[in-house]
């Protein structure tokens, strides 16, 4: 993983040295004597390759270093203060793709083909279709404005995570039902499942112990890339409903072309991926025994 | 019968009260909370450049004049009263006795000694230190050509005396001194943290009638009063948000929600609709769109075929139709342009002169004749050039609207470009391109903010032009002592532009918002109005009240 973060900070510091502009540029000119002295406080009058020396020397000891743009505060302490906030919507996001995504997907597979089979694929239908930027406003509008059951943004109480939750999580529930009802599907069609339903076993039984591990495999494979994908999400529901989390400094980091937060949260979100495949790997090998025996 | 004695008796003291609005109607919880647009760079007064962090630092801060609320005018503030010398180069500024920090340390002329070198000095490397360069040695200390910063032209005369030689006389400085720039910052504070991170939540002592009590990345900024402020009498507020949101479709749903009082913007698709209610009902109207320091404009570059001629940046300029992008795209309350300066702006107002709201007959006939002097008859032969802009959704409903103008009225294909921000910006620097969006929002009150640009060299003049003319009537302007003298020769500097067509004005910028009818201000006179904008878009809370 040392070796990936290396190469990843690496390339992320030329990258965003490459794109025209610079941190400091602005509509208003600056007199080019005032710019020298901006460009000496942040060492950008030094060659890059010096400048390249300083950043790694301060990142082998985990330090980001300051941010460009927001002056008084340091990566470290940006990703630190908004980390929580992201953590926290994320894990909300997933709850609710999962606990509806495994729900409506196992009730799907239950009795394919009937109303308990066509009510959540067509749901789950429209929520792959449907983009968050969408979803959103249109829950703000039903949940917050109209009914006034929620705030329509901030996140001061624990109610305001819900909507937030609930937008990020929705196309990921949706992808996690149609997989999960695959899943079993494919299962329950197994010879092991024939021999267990001929030695008498309950359906629910059945369901339960014997086809459930095999039913939610593909989906936990697809766990991982849910994880990535409500990471890069959180960005626009950060946005829509104005939570202080690290997404939103994601992009707008590239845009103002801080290039200490640029590649700070790169990392950051690069660490955190490789986890989660870490993670998808070892539930896997859990889950499906032919893995294991190899 | 004792309700009614008591009602009778609140009666009684509303009819005290000589204001349109009585005190028995202020709300009781006196919270307001704000859109403020992007998450402040930060709140050191001396090198930030932003209008989120001036909206804060105004309330945290105070110069040695302060703002009227409404028309901006300089009041008194930590200076109490002035003196200014025969040839106006000398400011003798008598500050308030009972100066005090918020933490209450006392303050006295050597802090704004202080914090003027500070602001100036070029390992602070601010960017706006040339809000300084009117002091005299302003300049040369920025730029490190005087390394002794008593050479400064600002003096403590005495604890309560301070004494500002200017450059040069600089009509507008009573105004500059109550930009924050030229705010002053606690020294001992400042030292106490070495420079870094003193702004922070916790650490941060101002003057102002505001202090900091909260600062959450990306959540908001929370203010209360200062109890040390030698006005605090006069404040209501007792505790103010500004919260930072990008998104104006998710500020406007928390406004209409009642989770903001205030908003920086409104979504252009809803302003006819807010447009409409306000009509319907104007006692109780939220939308608002006040005039702005501000134009928004093409430039031309002048250095490239074709726009090289005038003829033809004349006669592009003559065929777009100003009110039509205003009324049917723009859609903000904006007035359509016919200079570069905007009306009004210290007493100056550009005539009009040859550009119409919409091109009459006649303007079309003279674009389509100058079209066809420069060579191109119907756009024949007129080369493929593009018009740059930043991207944005409303700059290209716009960009496409003008594209289509120049193709009904003078025959020609010009392409439509955009470009990211910085790398707009880089372009336009480099001078490669031949149209592109821009606008200009005013530093100070006086035509110069403007009409400086565009002098020789100019750090902002991106359009290659030059005109010797030009920087002589600016220079002149600078020089001169009488007010309507100044004006006559930056009307003439102005003809110099317009009749070039260097920059094809478009329309004069209006700030939009959406503010409850709760929010009332008070005037200096201490007498309750509604609430309104002003031309720099200050918000002073220390006159701001909520009502019920």
């Amino acid at each position: 993983m040392v070796p990936v973060l290396f190469i990843l900070a690496t390339l992320a510091f030329f990258f965003v040295r490459i794109a025209p502009g610079g941190p400091f540029d602005t509509d208003k000119a600056i007199p080019p004597e005032i710019f020298k002295n901006i460009q000496a406080k942040y060492h950008l009058d030094k060659p890059l390759y010096v400048q390249y020396g300083y950043y790694l020397a301060d990142l082998v000891q985990g330090d980001l270093g300051p941010s460009f743009r927001y002056a008084s505060r340091t990566v470290n302490e940006i990703i630190a203060e908004t980390l929580p906030v992201s953590a926290q919507l994320g894990l909300g996001g997933m709850l609710f793709a999962l606990l509806i995504g495994f729900s409506s997907g196992m009730m799907a597979a239950s009795r394919p083909n009937s109303w308990r089979d066509y009510v959540p694929m067509g749901m789950s239908l429209l929520g792959v279709c449907l983009p968050s930027f969408a979803i959103g406003p249109l829950l703000v509008l039903l949940f917050a404005l109209h009914l006034g059951w929620f705030n329509t943004s901030g996140w001061n109480e624990w109610k305001d995570m819900v909507l937030p939750s609930v937008t990020l999580g929705i196309m990921y529930a949706a992808y996690f039902s149609r997989l999960v009802r695959v899943g079993f599907l494919d299962i329950l069609h197994q010879d092991f499942i024939k021999t267990a339903k001929s030695k008498g076993l309950s359906g629910f039984k059945i369901f339960f112990r014997h086809a459930f591990k095999g039913g939610v495999l593909p989906a936990t494979t697809f766990a991982s890339i849910a994880t990535a994908g409500i990471l890069s999400g959180s960005l626009v529901v950060e946005t829509i409903f104005n939570i202080p989390g690290l997404g939103r400094f994601f992009v707008q980091s590239a845009l103002n072309r801080d290039y200490t937060l640029v590649i700070g949260t790169t990392l950051f979100f690069a660490v955190i991926l490789s986890f989660m495949f870490l993670l998808a790997d070892i539930i896997y090998v859990y889950l499906d025994p032919r893995v294991r025996h190899d | 019968m004792k309700k009614l004695i008591f009602k009778f008796s609140i009666l009684l003291t509303c009819l005290a009260f000589v204001s349109p609005v009585c005190e028995a109607q202020l709300a009781v919880e006196q919270e307001i909370r704000i859109g403020n647009g992007t998450e402040p760079r930060e709140l050191d007064p001396a090198t930030s450049t932003g209008v989120p962090e001036s909206h804060i630092e105004d309330n945290l801060f105070e110069g040695l004049c302060s703002y009227d609320p409404f028309t901006l005018k300089p009041l008194p503030g930590a200076a109490e009263s002035w003196q200014i010398s025969a040839d106006a180069k000398v400011y003798t500024f008598k500050l308030r006795k009972n100066l005090k920090w918020s933490d209450g340390k006392k303050l006295d002329a050597n802090d704004f000694v202080y914090a003027w070198r500070r602001a100036l000095a070029p390992e602070t490397a601010s960017e706006y230190a040339y809000q300084l360069y009117y002091i005299k040695n302003g300049e040369a200390f920025n730029k490190s050509k005087i390394k002794d910063a008593t050479q400064l032209g600002v003096v403590a005369k005495d604890a309560h005396t301070l004494v500002v030689t200017l450059e040069k006389p600089t009509p507008y400085f009573l105004n500059l001194t109550s930009f924050h720039t030229l705010y002053p910052v606690p020294r001992h504070v400042i030292e106490k943290h070495k420079g870094q991170g003193w702004t922070k939540e916790g650490n941060m002592v101002s003057n102002g009638p505001f202090k900091l009590v909260e600062w959450r990345l990306n959540k908001h900024i929370k203010l209360v009063p200062n109890p040390h402020y030698w006005d605090k009498d006069r404040i209501k507020i007792k505790t103010a948000y500004f919260m930072p949101i990008e998104n104006e479709n998710t500020e406007e749903r928390a406004f209409i929600s009642g989770q903001l009082h205030m908003t920086a913007t409104v979504p252009s698709i809803k302003i006819p609709h807010y447009q409409k209610l306000k009509k319907r009902d104007p006692k109780n109207a939220v939308y608002h769109s006040d005039p702005m320091l501000g134009t928004y404009f093409y430039r031309f570059n002048v250095t490239k075929k074709p726009t090289d001629d005038k003829r033809v940046r004349r006669a592009l300029s003559l065929a777009i139709d100003r009110r039509l992008i205003v009324d049917k795209i723009a859609r903000g309350g904006q007035m359509p342009a016919w200079s570069f300066v905007p009306p009004d702006t210290a007493g100056y107002t550009y005539p009009r002169t040859f550009l119409n709201e919409s091109p009459t007959e006649k303007d079309l006939a003279t674009a389509k004749r100058l079209m066809k002097e420069a060579g191109y008859p119907n756009g024949k032969g007129f080369p493929k050039i593009d018009l740059l802009y930043n991207t944005s959704e409303g700059h290209k409903k716009i960009a496409v609207a003008i594209q289509q103008m120049w193709k009904k009225h003078l025959g020609i294909e010009i392409g439509i470009l955009n470009q990211e921000w910085k790398v707009f910006l880089n372009t336009v620097r480099a001078l490669n391109y031949n149209i592109s969006r821009a606008g200009w929002i005013g530093d100070y009150l006086d035509p110069n903010t403007f009409l400086d640009m565009y002098v020789t060299g100019g750090g902002n003049n991106d359009l290659g032009w030059s005109n010797k003319k030009y920087d002589q009537y600016i220079r002149k302007a600078a020089a001169e002592l009488d007010h309507a003298k100044r004006l006559q020769y930056f009307r003439q500097a102005e003809d110099l532009l317009m009749e070039d067509m260097a920059v094809m004005p478009i329309y004069y910028y209006t700030n939009n918002s959406l503010v409850s009818p709760k929010v009332k201000m008070y005037g200096v006179d201490g007498k309750l109005r509604d609430w309104a904008g002003n031309l720099s878009d200050r918000i002073l809370l220390k006159y701001y009240v909520m009502t019920k």
